[in-house]
């Protein structure tokens, strides 16, 4: 009876979502105001009988309902609570259940907080995204129902998650990670919605901003979250592998990363407005794609859980609709957007002009690059895989000229042309990351490697520069306290922002260049050197787990004589699937990672076991977390609360105290 | 932006949808090998049940199936039958791939033995020579000892007509 609830309310959501993608709409041409005013109440409606959607598959999970199908095929009654709820987005249906709840909930947030916007335009943003709901809606309804249940035979245990999902960081990553890729459907949404209206102005921009910084910022959390998850998890001690469905969420981040500076020049000097709106629809598009990319089985990666090709001819068919709709609607509108301003060659809007073209270039050189197999297969030039050397070859150089411009842009003004004394304190900051750049391999040991130079004087460059920039605020505002007091919030989050970006950097260079690892065969009593640490396998053992068994190996770690640490890393089986898992162990630290790992057991009873010591990976997560950070500071800006608060008098005492 | 350049993105979006339609009818299954047209990697390992050697000289003189399958392998089970009804057409070498031999023995003798010769390869090693990503695999072999194709995941009738049976026609 209750999955019947739940089927019920995803019933009632679509058809909510339908009225919700019409009415506002039909309001609109004909004028309206009744229908105009159904958008929030709709938008309210489609958010809570998805609320209730959801929550019952989350009680399904929890009470081992295995006559849901969906429960039966992703759950067992071994497998712990945790799990279970994280389950419920483990594999296809539920995870577009989640899709469309956080599509609902943005479209909520925006109801919510549009106060300061016109009705008409608010009500057009949340037809927009009705209209994606209702897709979305009908996607699952049609094919991938997850209440589909199996009466009256239900099997008395379920089929198990996969393995690989059964990780803490499951339960994360994936909310975060579409948090990041539907909100880029409120800065789409604007964009749809200014341009039916025809109002081009730079509105639209000043209102989607918050918008498509909070989407970014988790969208950076959920990719980092995702990198961290398959560094630990799938046990290859890799933290990216340019794996099509990593790319799918690397590519909307570089255009929304670019749509989040091109909006900045957009709002503030009302150029670029054209560009500005394609990247938006881009943005969310290529948010599109991704699900596309990863649920139609048009690609083959290590995320491929579910491919269906019906699946991907729907996917496919609502894509056409939707970004072949909006690129036609922009198309027809965007021409008439009449472009004024001028500037000066090297000033803000020049070098937020050059962020945009190289941050472009990589997210078209990323999306030709997971595109390019299936381009030459469908010209029937067969199989074949485009591996990291190609990404890398691309990627490395774009950045490091990207994060010269990092360095610069932040010191520029807007409009004139600036005075080359501006820059002068760059040309010391350069002169010294040069010289420490020069001298840090020397301090490793080992082959002096240029790479490490090159990618260390980057990274500094850029955190002396943003260092700099602070230094001259904090100067003008008269001591750090009051910097932070009084500048604008966008400020600060872009500090943390691009010093996130120097520390990624710096991680990547380090561990990229610098990681030591051995492949080694090891059995009970056995010694290896590993860097300034001496590894000792003390005891194998067979242990079983709620569900699954497992080999565990014990290390301790020596360094000198002393006992640092007892690790146990373990390869474990899982009962239900029969599916092998490897449980590295890690040891995480501020200058390194030590990494160990079961290989394969081998003859006489040894295993082979994998050993690394990574220097400065955890930088990478810790940066990208920096990004994210910043992205959420930026948004409490005082002109965002601001609005809000012109409208509730009565909070105005409150207001004057912020 | 002039008035034919805003229409560059629907134009090249359009193109996209046409390779997608088209990525949609073929077969993702279908993964890219590097051993394609490549020969057997060489190997040492023993026969399961005799305990004699087997190395690349030992595999049959004809187009043979080369599957790598385990007891620990769910979908193995599932194939079993069809790979059972295939080998009265063409020999299947059997890979027993990271697994115990106990296991092994008793999966066959539990389900019947369709193999010619079953090289026990508890390491792994030679399946990691293969690139095997999991089991099952199976990799089309022709009579000189050269892979023809691969194929990952389950083998069964849909399978064997669209992919092996032509390859194998044109190998007779």
């Amino acid at each position: 009876m209750i999955p019947e609830i739940g089927h019920f309310a995803l019933v009632l959501s679509f058809a909510v979502s339908i009225c919700l993608a019409t009415f506002p709409l039909y309001g609109y041409f004909t004028r309206q105001q009744g229908f105009l005013a159904t958008a929030q109440p709709l938008t309210l409606l489609q958010g809570f009988t998805l609320a209730v959607s959801f929550g019952v598959l989350i009680y399904g999970f929890l009470t081992h309902d295995f006559t849901i199908k969906y429960v039966a095929d992703n759950s067992n009654l071994d497998l712990p609570w945790y799990f279970r709820m994280s389950a419920v987005w483990g594999a296809h249906e539920g995870s577009l259940l989640l899709w469309v709840l956080i599509l609902s909930l943005w479209g909520v947030a925006v109801a919510l907080f549009s106060r300061g916007i016109p009705v008409h335009m608010s009500a057009l943003v949340l037809a927009v995204m009705g209209i994606i709901g209702a897709g979305f809606l009908a996607f699952m309804l049609f094919t991938s129902n997850p209440f589909v249940r199996i009466l009256p035979f239900a099997p008395p245990n379920g089929a198990d998650l996969n393995p690989l999902l059964q990780d803490p960081g499951l339960i994360f990553h994936p909310p975060m990670l579409y948090m990041g890729y539907v909100g880029l459907s409120v800065a789409f949404a604007f964009a749809m919605a200014s341009l039916i209206s025809g109002e081009l102005n730079s509105m639209w921009a000043r209102w989607s901003r918050p918008w498509t910084t909070v989407a970014w910022a988790f969208l950076t959390l959920g990719i980092a979250l995702g990198s961290w998850w398959a560094y630990y998890e799938l046990g290859w001690g890799g933290w990216w592998f340019w794996d099509p469905v990593e790319n799918a969420s690397l590519i909307p981040w570089l255009v929304a990363t670019a749509l989040m500076h091109s909006l900045a020049v957009t709002e503030k000097r009302g150029l670029f407005r054209s560009w500005t709106l394609l990247l938006a629809i881009a943005a969310f598009s290529l948010s599109l794609l991704g699900t596309f990319l990863v649920r139609s089985g048009v690609l083959t990666s290590v995320h491929a859980f579910a491919n269906d090709p019906e699946r991907g001819v729907f996917i496919l068919g609502f894509l056409v609709a939707v970004i072949g709709g909006s690129l036609t609607l922009y198309a027809v509108r965007a021409s008439k957007v009449s472009e004024s301003g001028e500037f000066g060659w090297i000033s803000r809007e020049s070098f937020l002009l050059f962020n945009n073209l190289i941050l472009t270039v990589m997210a078209v050189s990323v999306l030709l690059g997971t595109l390019y197999p299936l381009l030459v297969d469908a010209m029937g030039g067969g199989k074949v895989s485009v591996g990291a050397p190609f990404f890398n070859a691309v990627f490395v150089p774009l950045t490091a000229i990207l994060v010269s411009g990092m360095a610069f842009g932040p010191l520029s003004k807007w409009r004139q042309a600036d005075d080359p004394r501006l820059y002068r304190p760059l040309i010391v900051t350069m002169i010294v990351s040069v010289v420490v750049g020069l001298v840090w391999p020397t301090t490793l040991g080992g082959e002096y490697s240029i790479a490490t130079a090159f990618g260390v004087t980057i990274a500094l460059w850029l955190a002396i520069a943003t260092a700099v920039d602070f230094v001259n605020k904090a100067r003008s505002f008269g001591g750090i306290r009051r910097t932070f007091a009084r500048v604008e919030r966008g400020m600060i989050g872009m500090w943390f922002a691009h010093l996130g970006v120097a520390i990624v950097i710096f991680g990547v260079v380090m561990v990229e260049n610098h990681t030591e690892h051995r492949d080694l065969r090891m059995g009970v009593g056995d010694r290896q050197q590993l860097g300034s640490y001496e590894v000792r396998m003390t005891d194998l053992s067979v242990l079983r787990g709620p569900n699954y068994v497992a080999d565990q190996a014990t290390f301790e770690i020596y360094r000198g004589d002393r006992l640092y640490k007892t690790v146990s890393p373990q390869k474990r089986r899982y009962n239900a699937s029969g599916m092998v898992m490897t449980e590295a162990s890690i040891d995480s630290g501020f200058t390194r990672d030590l990494y160990i790992a079961m290989g394969e057991p081998l003859d006489g009873g040894d295993w082979a076991v994998r050993l690394s010591v990574k220097p400065f990976v955890d930088w990478i997560w810790a940066g990208a977390f920096l990004m994210g950070l910043g992205g959420f500071i930026s948004v409490t800006d005082k002109r965002y609360r601001q609005r809000a608060v012109e409208k509730q008098p009565e909070s105005c005492v409150e207001g004057a105290k912020a | 932006m002039s008035r034919w350049a805003v229409w560059a993105p629907l134009a090249i979006f359009s193109i996209l949808v046409g390779f997608f339609f088209k990525g949609l009818t073929l077969d993702p299954g279908a993964q890219p090998s590097a051993l394609i047209g490549k020969p057997v990697p060489p190997f040492q390992l023993t026969d399961l049940h005799t305990g004699k050697v087997l190395t690349r000289q030992t595999l049959p003189a004809r187009p043979f199936l080369l599957n790598v399958w385990a007891s620990w392998c769910i979908t193995c089970q599932v194939e079993h039958p069809y790979l059972t009804e295939l080998s009265d057409r063409l020999p299947i070498v059997g890979l027993n791939y990271k697994d115990s031999e106990t296991a092994a023995k008793n999966w066959l003798a539990k389900l019947g033995d369709p193999y010619a010769t079953q090289i026990f390869d508890p390491s792994g090693r030679l399946g990691l020579d293969l690139g095997v990503a999991g089991a099952p695999e199976t990799f089309l072999v022709d009579s000189s000892g050269v892979i023809q194709l691969r194929i990952q995941g389950e083998v069964n009738d849909r399978v064997y007509q669209r992919q092996i049976r032509p390859l194998l026609e044109t190998l007779k």
